[in-house]
């Protein structure tokens, strides 16, 4: 499969994804390390893509999300925004809104 | 002209910030001495009024696309509108310790 096509489906498949330099447990860079820390804060399940362990969605992913860093929230399919917002608003407690309000809606899809 | 002062240029003639801080903090990271890596930049800006922070990233992002596809390794950003600014900083600018005496023991 093509990446770009790759990237579309892990974006449409995965409400809450990550992408990121390691994974939530081993991150590899300070920015992902923060954000995967705050997504998990959240309580929620949540799917990643360690970034370097892929390096075409790497070198393809900031085109497509017009984003240009690493590490990237997406959200039912919408770039929600790198480390410092994710971490602004979960300052504000906006981000733990989104994301439980997010996974009860996946849920009552799946029960349904 | 080195990077910070690219930044600080496009950032000023862009969005006429009411602050603006543009840090290197290459040196926190594994880079050599003197490397114009990692950036944070503090901006307050009457343009941000209204704006969602990914939009106000996303303008940033476009003015300082050259720098970011070319030298810029992470950019970290805060962005506020004036009273973001105010509300944010008001009450919590750090206070320096009080003296405890000890420059005349």
């Amino acid at each position: 499969m093509e990446t770009i096509e790759r990237i579309k489906e892990q974006i449409a498949e995965n409400p809450i994804l990550l992408y990121m330099k390691g994974s939530p447990k081993l991150p590899n860079c300070g920015f992902s390390a923060q954000a995967s820390q705050a997504l998990m804060s959240c309580g929620e399940k949540f799917a990643f893509v360690d970034i370097l362990q892929n390096p075409d969605i790497r070198a393809e992913l900031p085109a497509y999300a017009d984003w240009p860093t690493f590490p990237q929230l997406w959200v039912e399919g919408e770039l929600i925004g790198g480390c410092d917002i994710i971490l602004e608003m979960f300052q504000q407690g906006e981000l733990q809104t989104l994301i439980k309000e997010t996974a009860e809606k996946t849920q009552t899809e799946e029960n349904s | 002209m080195n990077i910070a002062t690219t930044i600080e240029q496009k950032l000023l003639s862009a969005f006429s910030p009411i602050h603006l801080d543009v840090v290197n903090e290459s040196n926190q990271h594994n880079v050599p001495v003197g490397s114009e890596s990692h950036f944070k930049v503090v901006i307050v800006s009457k343009n941000f009024e209204g704006e969602r922070l990914i939009k106000r990233h996303r303008a940033i992002n476009q003015v300082l696309a050259n720098e970011l596809s070319e030298h810029i390794h992470a950019l970290a950003l805060h962005t506020y509108t004036e009273k973001e600014w105010h509300d944010y900083y008001a009450d919590s600018v750090p206070l320096s310790p009080k003296c405890l005496g000890g420059s005349k023991t």
